[in-house]
């Protein structure tokens, strides 16, 4: 049965019909509000591809159904997060260190890291790595996102 | 074997005279161009006009076959176009592999795109640049050698009124052939290239602003997913159509021979649809059981051998070696992992096909598509949009035809994205390779003998069989496209008698297909694996050992830089003081010619190994690269990074896994991949060779490091790990073996 689902994204308060409930987060931003930062990686939770942010904390939205969410909880997208012209921190971070290949992965990582790093202002190499070991890269490019992440700490 | 697994039917070609003309894209096309009515553009490969146009502007677009695939080749490509042709970067934008407008310059593959596609763009560019420089010359009465070119102005070094590319050509055709012999620019000028440019994808990626595949949108787009069958060779016996009824906005369920997809109105409605339907399937068991798998491998019919090496006489010289060594290694099936599942668009109007891909070879999904859905293949346009990483031949192209067939049932764009178990699952893979070697030392342990023998499958780099037109019944490719894999089966090294044979098998378990460094890491594990074997029996350095027998300064030199790079303590291997407790420390180089005639890597790895638990930690790897002529040094970086890092966990963790009918590692958890807490650091050093052609760099360094882990560990623990993946479980057996 079509509902229509209140949501919070990006600042602004909008409506999303949805004919399932319990349609994931990720394709009610992607298909129904357009938004290209989360990506569909493996809809099991497993690479982190579809990270938002719900009240500031990283959520991996391809396991998230829409009827687990109320309409005050806050959703930040990638490109909530910042736009090329003002990038948030982390954003401009990974773009000095050129901290990606293909990119697919990259919404991910911006999005854990900005998350990590609002509650861990000093986090060592180390500590990055393990905030970042549930989110997989395959072009292998982990070292400069490590950097990137580590500079934008600096940032914040 | 099955159909769908070795495919054995006529490749039928789409027939038909009719011409379709797509119209130009626009000077900056659209990331979605349209099709339509229109002139066709050159897209031959001895015209400059398919490579270059100017605008009015004086704006430049460069037309290339090649696609950046992730790697930064855009970034590339647009340094070397607006080097030669003297404009400023932001001058020049590239479209890439749309086949109404761009040359074929094959594949994206083979560490190609700058050495063959970038130099052909180059040498379009400077064929232009002479033209434009004669018809200034005529224009404002001075000779040609008193003209400079800046910024795209053509003046007199003199000072005075210039002339700009736009005026002299803007918008109009050059109507020239691509002169491959023309003067390129001198090295010693160059301002743009050999600069470490920052990537013009990378902002928009970073932001959600940039247009991926798996985004792009058509008008009137519906969604498709597939439904694959349970058993590779599995055929389709009833769908019940009654166990998706209530999926809303449900548009069709399309049965065609054993492929079977829903299209749904939403994506969701179609993920729903295909996860509830129920379909009926025949039983399958025709894999090998995997335990046995290379025995299956050693057991499969040879159709041919390609000897690619035979100097001397080397049953002679093994017989009269006062040492001789033999040694059989093995290298699993790899799936090409892409985080971002293979996605496509197709259309099908008025009798066109027009298909939006992230394929590495629009020019040949082009004629698949064609000869698939029986459309002419003028008829046909593909569209390159970029995807996930592929690394390979993945699945990009295989979704292409999946969203033809669903386009064609129900007379709509349709858009399919693969699930993650659609990518893991039925994506080609990197074949199985078993490799025996042979070797001989004499009295003073001299290396007078190597010998090898590799089990691959037949076949080159053609066309992969698409999937729905296998499970269809349709046409398609009748032969195996592994990729060419017999590259860096004979060695660099000048031993007096060699002989290297790769027999190639009439089936592999798996369809086949090119993943990075396809042939050229599972030969060079073995043979710089097996090298390292040879020191260790003669006592002598590895690396020592290697410039002993090369006889290549240029290698010799790059050889000498890893020693110095990576503090190379020269002894031989095993070492004597690995470490006390668990933790055993070692190091292992390698090195490689890329197929012999191009870049020299060699790579130096840091190994340390969990004697209790088997378990391997790679903290460090040293690479120095020589690739020629650098345009990028970051971008090349990168790619370096990236070709370690990956190949670190294709050779510690990654393995198909399946049972008699299926793979069954079908998500990150089956077939887990290297994280953040493993990854080692990697030191590079670049030598760059300016006045030297540009080789590829996608690929060779990938090449090294199997075998520079597994010399490493050899060093630590006096092991030799010739199974790839090097799990714990294997490591411990190999210690308990010795």
């Amino acid at each position: 049965m079509a509902t229509s689902v209140p949501l919070h994204v990006n600042g602004q308060s909008v409506t999303v019909n949805a004919d399932d409930p319990d349609m994931p987060l990720l394709y009610a931003l992607r298909d129904n509000l357009k938004l290209r930062g989360p990506r569909f990686g493996c809809g099991l939770g497993q690479c982190g591809s579809c990270t938002v942010h719900v009240d500031g904390e990283a959520v991996r939205s391809c396991i998230t159904p829409l009827s687990s969410l109320k309409p005050a909880q806050k959703i930040v997208t990638l490109e909530g997060l910042g736009s090329a012209e003002k990038p948030h921190p982390v954003q401009k971070a990974f773009i000095d260190e050129q901290a990606l290949q293909c990119g697919y992965c990259i919404n991910g990582m911006i999005m854990q890291s900005a998350a990590y790093l609002a509650k861990n202002r000093n986090p060592s190499e180390t500590d990055i790595r393990q905030a970042l070991a549930k989110n997989l890269c395959r072009c292998g490019t982990h070292l400069r996102i490590v950097r990137a992440v580590k500079r934008a700490a600096g940032n914040i | 074997m099955i159909d769908f697994l070795s495919t054995r039917r006529e490749f039928l070609k789409g027939g038909g005279t009719m011409v379709v003309s797509f119209a130009i894209a626009a000077r900056h096309a659209p990331v979605i161009a349209q099709t339509g009515a229109g002139a066709a553009k050159s897209v031959a490969a001895d015209e400059v006009d398919s490579f270059l146009a100017i605008g009015t502007d004086g704006k430049v677009t460069v037309y290339s076959g090649k696609v950046d695939l992730g790697t930064g080749v855009r970034t590339a490509l647009t340094q070397m176009a607006a080097e030669e042709l003297d404009v400023a970067l932001d001058r020049v934008t590239v479209i890439q592999g749309d086949t109404a407008l761009t040359p074929d310059q094959g594949p994206t593959y083979g560490s190609l795109s700058i050495q063959n596609g970038g130099v052909q763009i180059r040498q379009a560019a400077a064929t232009a640049k002479k033209h434009l420089v004669d018809i200034a010359s005529q224009k404002l009465g001075a000779t040609t050698d008193d003209l400079i070119v800046e910024d795209g102005v053509i003046k007199p070094k003199s000072g005075g009124k210039g002339v700009g590319y736009g005026e002299l050509v803007g918008g109009k055709n050059f109507a020239l052939k691509l002169d491959k012999d023309v003067k390129t620019k001198d090295p010693a000028a160059f301002k743009i290239v050999g600069r470490p440019v920052p990537r013009l994808d990378i902002p928009e990626k970073c932001t959600g602003r940039f247009t991926y595949m798996q985004d792009a949108r058509v008008d009137g787009m519906v969604h498709g997913r597939v439904v694959r069958p349970p058993a590779l060779g599995a055929s389709l016996q009833s769908v019940d159509e009654n166990s998706v009824k209530n999926i809303l906005g449900l548009i069709k369920i399309v049965r065609e021979g054993n492929f079977l997809g829903v299209v749904a109105e939403t994506e969701w409605g179609a993920i729903k649809a295909a996860q509830n339907l129920l379909a009926t399937w025949s039983k399958w068991e025709g894999l090998p059981e995997q335990k046995k798998l290379f025995e299956h491998v050693r057991a499969t019919k040879i159709n041919k051998d390609d000897v690619t090496s035979n100097i001397g006489d080397v049953q002679e010289a093994l017989q009269q070696g006062t040492k001789t060594l033999k040694a059989t290694y093995d290298f699993a099936i790899h799936t090409h992992g892409s985080i971002g599942p293979s996605c496509a668009i197709a259309e099908i109007k008025n009798g066109q096909l027009t298909c939006w891909t992230a394929s590495q070879a629009t020019h040949n999904l082009k004629k698949q598509l064609a000869a698939m859905v029986n459309i002419p293949v003028e008829s046909v346009r593909c569209i390159y949009l970029e995807g996930s990483g592929c690394y390979g031949r993945n699945g990009h192209e295989d979704a292409a035809g999946d969203a033809a067939l669903l386009a064609r049932a129900v007379g709509r764009p349709v858009r399919v994205q693969w699930m993650r178990a659609d990518e893991h699952g039925w994506d080609p893979k990197g074949p199985p390779t078993l490799i025996d070697l042979r070797g001989a030392l004499d009295a003073s342990n001299e290396v007078i003998a190597w010998e090898s023998e590799f089990f691959i499958p037949e076949g080159a780099a053609g066309n992969v069989p698409l999937i729905a037109a296998s499970l269809a019944g349709l046409p398609r490719e009748t032969a195996y496209s592994p990729g060419n894999i017999i590259q860096n089966s004979a060695i660099p090294y000048a031993f007096p008698n060699i002989r290297t044979v790769c027999h190639r098998l009439a089936e592999t378990p798996f369809r086949p297909s090119w993943i990075r460094t396809p042939g050229r890491m599972q030969n060079t594990y073995a043979n710089e694996a097996f090298m390292d074997e040879l020191a260790a029996a003669a006592g002598a350095d590895p690396l020592d050992l290697r410039l002993k027998y090369l006889n290549d300064p240029r290698g010799m030199e790059l050889l000498r830089r890893l020693a110095a790079l990576s503090k190379w303590e020269k002894r031989p291997s095993p070492q004597k003081n690995a470490g006390t407790g668990n933790i055993a420390k070692g190091r292992g180089v390698s090195y490689v010619k890329y197929e012999l005639n191009r870049t020299y890597v060699g790579a130096v790895a840091e190994a340390e190994v969990n004697r209790q638990t088997g378990e391997i930690r790679v903290p460090r790897f040293y690479v120095v690269h020589d690739c020629g002529q650098i345009i990028n040094p970051d971008g090349l970086k990168n790619q370096i990074d990236g070709n370690v890092i990956q190949t670190v966990s294709r050779t510690l963790l990654e393995e198909l896994t399946w049972d008699r009918s299926m793979v069954t590692s079908l998500d990150w958890a089956s077939y887990p991949i290297l994280t953040f807490p493993a990854v080692p650091e990697v030191v590079i050093e670049l030598i760059d060779r300016p006045n030297e052609k540009p080789w590829g760099a996608g690929e060779p360094s990938a090449a090294l490091i199997p075998s520079a882990i597994s010399n490493a560990v050899f060093d630590a623990i006096g092991v030799r790990l010739r199974s790839v993946p090097f799990v714990p479980a294997k490591v411990k057996a190999a210690m308990q073996s010795i």
